[in-house]
């Protein structure tokens, strides 16, 4: 054992020192290798640790969402609905809520506006989410105008900040109360925006959203399910960005492991001819091939991931900010739980180290196996 | 001892630039003893020298190493032999390029998984037998020709070989460094080992050293001097 | 130093690294526990349903909610020009092929 340890290491030595041999070609190829395994990584946590956060986060939602539709377009829904909604069977409660888009010209930001249920804003105060506070500068006992429906200027008080915690969902809140969100909007009364409802067994969601269905036809039914999928569909591999960043990685890589692959120059072919002549064997050879591979890849590939955890997780993806900002002027801060799944390493590692060897050590195989003699001429 | 019977080497076999380097060669080489291989160039030195040291196999015929028949065995039993009983210097060097002449030294034990520092003392030994202790940490491409060819012999001997095989080692050297390089040999003569010359310089084929003379031409023993 | 022990140590020092990456994440996930739960309560308390992720327009504020309609509200012939567009598709519900889209 201690043998094949020596072996080894003593492989690895001469291995380092001609990698050495070319300090600057070797020193930038790790540096771009690096660089590329890290904006890979970067995105596999980032993306992962979202959808997890969402799949969590979201297990709360209504079961089901009933959207009004006319001509095709989200349109209010009358209040009357509700009582009759809750007279089908398995529909345990529903109740209205009620929200809109506020722009706010002053900044260019679009704000969520809300109503909350119970422990709501008195009329005449909000309450704020962190990403508003930020943009507006607005802190407990400020006043923020609004512009109603009709030109009036409204001047809310803001009571509170909503946790710095819960930003993801709340960042761009407003909370109102119902009477000034009428004043704002106009929504006239007896009219929501859409009705939540939650049923007693899950099982039957789909069956009362049948009934639901039937029985108003100009609706649609949003099951929570289906808000779900939609968070586990975000920044999928197959959207633009995602795919392009994919596909640049994949070449990149490809193009890294092709200058290996297509073969030996001759002054390496010599050299191994060389190390067959004083004594190496063939599986000598192919060893230290196989650590030339790894030298270089399995660097790259620790670097990469660790720097890519502290980037996505310490500066909450600093880097990516400009591309997820895109044109939003309230943007939230993404400071997402870690979250970190073997199989991620396993694919980057598939990905990043296995080619790379792989076309490092099979172009020598032929040169390793030649008789040593030719080394003699 | 070394037995060759009726040993041929084809190259090429069957095409249009088939070539036969060694036609036919029968001889017996004596262990410890010095034997010198001359000939103009083609006659098949290297070729001899590379079928004895195991680095090739013969077309057909027969090589035997101390009584025991080498020319059938498998690649992996082949290489164990030959990085044991051989130590090869080559005419141009062949060194590896890039690293010290040190590491070059130890390169051909690095297999063999023997601890480092033994190995790294028993390298910086010999280094300091043929006097280029000091360029040990040198990159071989700083080294002059007589050092090179020096690291070249270390390197051969790091395994302690019982057989030396060199190939016109004098090629590329000055009359003062032949002589040099012949005194080592002698030295290492006088520790019994067995030393094997290709060459076709009179330094080395009409030194003292040589016990015997064998002439080649075209792939054949014309005859050989006591 | 051998250079081959400087190597393995760089290596088992990446690894070390690795490790203590899946703990920290897991020491997080623990300690994130309470605020994923203030998260949640939120969610649930005001009914919401989407994360708060790109506030460039309607339907991509509220991913889930979106209609089929709204992105050409801007323009009839509305090739997608948030930026947003190109990191997430529509919604599950009108992806469907021949889904009801009303």
């Amino acid at each position: 054992m201690e043998k094949w340890i020596e072996r080894q290491k003593h492989i690895i030595d001469f291995t380092l020192s001609s990698l050495l041999r070319r300090k600057g070609r070797n020193a930038a190829l790790i540096l771009v290798y690096t660089l590329v395994v890290f904006m890979l990584a970067s995105v596999v946590f980032f993306v992962q640790a979202i959808k997890r956060e969402a799949s969590v986060i979201l297990k709360d939602s209504p079961d089901m969402i009933i959207q009004r539709m006319s001509a095709g377009r989200h349109e209010l829904i009358p209040v009357s609905y509700l009582d009759q909604i809750l007279s089908i069977r398995g529909v345990s409660a529903v109740r209205t809520r009620l929200w809109g888009y506020y722009y706010d010209p002053v900044v260019g930001a679009n704000y969520t506006l809300m109503v909350a249920e119970d422990s709501g804003p008195a009329a005449g105060s909000i309450i704020i989410g962190q990403g508003v506070s930020r943009t507006r500068l607005a802190q407990e006992g400020d006043t923020l105008e609004f512009r109603s429906h009709d030109g009036a200027i409204i001047d809310l008080g803001v009571k509170s900040t909503i946790s710095r915690e819960s930003e993801l969902v709340s960042s761009d809140l407003i909370l109102v109360s119902e009477q000034d969100f009428r004043r704002i909007f106009g929504t006239p009364a007896g009219f929501a925006t859409d009705l939540a409802v939650r049923v007693k067994n899950p099982r039957e969601l789909s069956t009362v959203a049948l009934k639901i269905s039937e029985r108003f036809p100009d609706t649609r039914q949003i099951l929570r399910d289906e808000i779900l999928r939609t968070y586990d569909a975000v920044f999928s591999w197959r959207g633009g960005m995602m795919l392009v960043i994919l596909c640049g990685s994949l070449l990149a890589f490809i193009i890294l492991a092709w200058d290996k692959a297509s073969g030996l120059s001759s002054e390496e072919r010599r050299e191994i001819g060389i190390l067959k002549a004083i004594g190496w064997e063939t599986s000598d050879v192919l060893l230290m091939k196989f650590w030339e591979g790894i030298a270089i890849s399995l660097s790259s590939l620790l670097a990469g991931v660790i720097l890519a955890y502290a980037h996505v997780f310490f500066t909450s993806a600093a880097l990516f900010e400009a591309a997820l900002k895109g044109w939003s002027v309230l943007y939230p801060t993404f400071r997402v739980t870690p979250f970190i799944d073997l199989s991620q390493l396993v694919i980057l590692f598939f990905l990043a180290v296995v080619p790379y060897t792989v076309a490092t050590i099979i172009p020598s195989w032929r040169a390793a196996t030649v008789d040593p003699d030719s080394v003699m001429r | 001892m070394i037995e060759l019977v009726n040993v041929r080497k084809v190259f090429n076999a069957g095409q249009p630039n088939e070539f036969v380097a060694i036609d036919g060669v029968s001889l017996v080489i004596d262990a410890e003893r010095t034997t010198v291989f001359r000939g103009p160039s083609g006659s098949g030195k290297t070729t001899l020298l590379s079928l004895i040291g195991c680095m090739a196999r013969p077309t057909s015929g027969r090589i035997r190493l101390y009584d025991r028949e080498i020319t059938s065995l498998p690649e992996r039993f082949l290489t164990g032999i030959r990085q044991k009983t051989f130590g090869f210097i080559f005419q141009q060097c062949n060194l590896i390029k890039g690293i010290t002449a040190l590491e070059n030294v130890m390169l051909p034990a690095y297999p063999s998984g023997e601890k480092h520092a033994s190995l790294k003392n028993r390298a910086m030994d010999l280094l300091d037998t043929f006097k280029i202790l000091r360029k040990a940490q040198s990159k071989v491409e700083w080294l002059s020709g007589g050092e090179a060819q020096r690291v070249a012999i270390a390197r051969a001997l790091i395994n302690n070989p019982s057989m030396i095989i060199a190939d016109e080692p004098t090629a590329n050297l000055d009359t003062k460094l032949s002589r040099e390089f012949m005194e080592i040999m002698g030295r290492l003569k006088s520790e019994r080992k067995t030393i094997l010359f290709a060459s076709h310089d009179p330094i080395v084929y009409e030194s003292d050293l040589a016990d015997l003379v064998v002439d080649l031409r075209d792939g054949r023993v014309e005859g050989s001097v006591p | 130093m051998r250079k081959s022990s400087l190597f393995l140590l760089f290596l088992a020092a990446g690894i070390i690294f690795l490790v203590l990456m899946f703990v920290h994440a897991s020491v997080q996930m623990k300690a994130g526990a309470a605020s994923l739960q203030a998260k949640a309560d939120l969610v649930g308390k005001l009914g919401l349903t989407d994360l708060c992720l790109f506030t460039e327009a309607s339907y991509t504020r509220h991913l889930s909610q979106a209609d089929l309609h709204t992105p050409f509200q801007n323009g009839p012939m509305s090739l997608e020009h948030f930026p947003s567009g190109s990191l997430v598709m529509p919604p599950a519900v009108i992806r469907k092929v021949n889904g009801k889209v009303d």
